[in-house]
């Protein structure tokens, strides 16, 4: 069915994002909003609002009833939901569906089984491609583990099956290590979780995060290259590009083909996005998981490829079939894209709500700044910290670079503090600059340059004035 | 004995305790000191403890268990 009217069940930048691709597309809109956001940019871009609960996110943004009486009210026949909230929530898009509505993503059934890390491994290791080699399951004995780790070398982790969020993590880093280390963690694991169940994984140290976006319409599936994503702070990204400085053309190559054979193995419809971890060592890489929405940093391949994936998504939902074939989808050039959140990195990354002042956007050749804000808007302490998005693109990675400080240079937003100083030293590193870089780079680094990430630093010109 | 107010330092929401499946930190009637925790104010996803600053009882709260609070707003009266 074609979209008429389409409800977006999100806030902040991708709201903004969305209703520019539906505008383009000839689609009415309506946003959804909290008591917090009645004043945001997306409420007022949007042809229609509809208020649907109380700032928290559980009582508004999260409140599938209430976003789903909105649709109804409003008359949209289309829900997109953005990233983060509902996104990857099975139940909502199977209830959408019930409803007679248009889901902007996959099945219900795809993002179940995606979000299943256990069935993703084996979906993956079904269609051939790499996963990180360990245990497939859990492991009731040393002997058992052993046996294991025969297979896959050293180092590796031992980790509980009970844990979560790096609790009762053990690296092993020979055999005699691991003989040593195993019985410990074993009973380490039933001390602390009454369960003594194991899982062992080979260690891919100073792996690089880089992830293939691809599109499907249920039975066709390009890839649209790769974008890397490694500088990270607690497992956030905050510096993404495309496409990755560190592939050579034939591993782009078997890592493209191995996400779209995923993504066809699961009839994939809609934008997706497959992590992997990357050895540029050995050249291995290893799926990690795919996620089953349109991402934050899906602007690099926007620039890049020339692809708009937001409006592609949305015609896919509508029904129309893939427009894009394989050979059709080229790199251009080189794209950086830096999170703009209302945090001091100088105080530890404290969150810093609060009202902009003052607000001056760069702009000019290869500048795209995707954002929530406006003079005069109260950022709310809510939700998550992400202002919005400076996007640059030029025909190499040293000129967007060089584009990136100038744009950043450009960019002013005052009353509250943001990470903008970051990512000026981050432009200016001689290891950022050479892509030496991995998933644990960035924070030993902010160990070291907190003191540096006090004060946006002078622009390039107004150095050579004084 | 006196009564003070305790205020939010920051904008967020109030929670009154740790965890959901945890007891609130305090209950009215509940001796304080200076360096307890009282409650949490969530802040764009980071959590940061709100505390009594100053010994005395607590008389009553003001704000309740994820409610949103501005900077500067009394959660909670005590006697000093």
């Amino acid at each position: 069915m074609t979209i008429h009217k389409l409800l977006i069940a999100n806030r902040g930048e991708i709201a903004v994002r969305i209703i520019r691709a539906a505008r383009e597309l000839g689609i009415a809109t309506v946003q959804v909003y909290s008591k917090a956001d009645k004043d945001s940019l997306a409420v007022r871009l949007a042809d229609e609002s509809i208020e649907i609960g109380p700032p928290q996110a559980s009582k508004s943004y999260l409140n599938q009833a209430t976003i789903l009486a909105a649709a109804r009210t409003t008359g949209a026949d289309a829900i997109h939901p953005g990233y983060g909230f509902l996104a990857e929530n099975a139940e909502f898009a199977a209830a959408v569906e019930a409803a007679g509505l248009v889901f902007v993503g996959p099945t219900a059934h795809s993002i179940r089984l995606m979000g299943d890390k256990v069935a993703a491994r084996g979906a993956a290791a079904a269609a051939g491609v790499p996963t990180v080699p360990g245990s497939a399951g859990r492991l009731e004995s040393a002997d058992a583990a052993f046996a294991l780790v025969e297979t896959t070398g050293f180092p590796v982790m031992i980790k509980a099956a009970a844990g979560g969020g790096g609790r009762g993590i053990r690296i092993a880093r020979s055999a005699e290590e691991f003989h040593h280390l195993m019985p410990q963690a074993q009973a380490e694991a039933l001390a602390a979780f009454g369960d003594g169940g194991l899982y062992v994984e080979k260690l891919i140290e100073g792996a690089r995060h880089i992830e293939v976006q691809i599109l499907g319409d249920g039975r066709d599936v390009i890839h649209c290259f790769e974008r890397e994503c490694s500088l990270q702070r607690r497992r956030q990204k905050v510096w993404e590009e495309a496409p990755s400085p560190s592939l050579t053309p034939a591993v782009r190559d078997r890592l493209c083909s191995s996400a779209v054979a995923l993504a066809k193995a699961v009839d994939y419809r809609g934008a997706g996005t497959l992590e992997y971890l990357y050895d540029d060592r050995s050249q291995e890489f290893y799926f990690l998981e795919m996620n089953t929405r349109i991402q934050v940093e899906h602007p690099v391949t926007e620039m890049v490829t020339g692809i708009d994936l937001v409006c592609e998504m949305i015609r896919i939902a509508g029904g129309e079939p893939l427009r894009i074939r394989q050979e059709q989808v080229r790199v251009r050039g080189h794209s950086i894209e830096v999170r703009i959140n209302a945090e001091d990195p100088a105080k530890g990354f404290m969150p810093s709500p609060g009202t902009i002042s003052a607000l001056s956007v760069p702009a000019g050749e290869g500048v795209r700044f995707d954002s929530m804000l406006y003079q005069g808007y109260t950022v709310p302490p809510f939700y998550d910290s992400l202002l919005g998005k400076l996007i640059v693109h030029d025909k190499d990675r040293p000129s967007a670079i060089q584009r990136l400080e100038r744009a950043l240079a450009e960019l002013s937003v005052e009353g509250l503090a943001t990470t903008k100083p970051l990512h000026q030293a981050l432009a200016r590193d001689p290891d950022v600059m050479a892509a030496r870089f991995h998933t644990a780079w960035l924070e030993p680094w902010l160990e070291t340059h907190a003191s540096s990430l006090g004060t946006a630093m002078p622009s390039p010109t107004a150095k050579v004035a004084q | 004995m006196a009564t003070q107010q305790i205020f939010s330092p920051l904008p967020g929401i109030f929670y009154r305790k740790p965890a959901p499946d945890k007891p609130d930190y305090k209950s009215d009637g509940d001796a304080i000191t200076e360096n307890d925790t009282i409650g949490l104010i969530e802040v764009m996803k980071s959590f940061n403890e709100v505390k009594a600053g100053a010994a005395g009882k607590i008389l009553r709260f003001l704000a309740e268990n994820e409610e949103p609070v501005m900077a500067g707003q009394p959660i909670a009266e005590i006697d000093v």
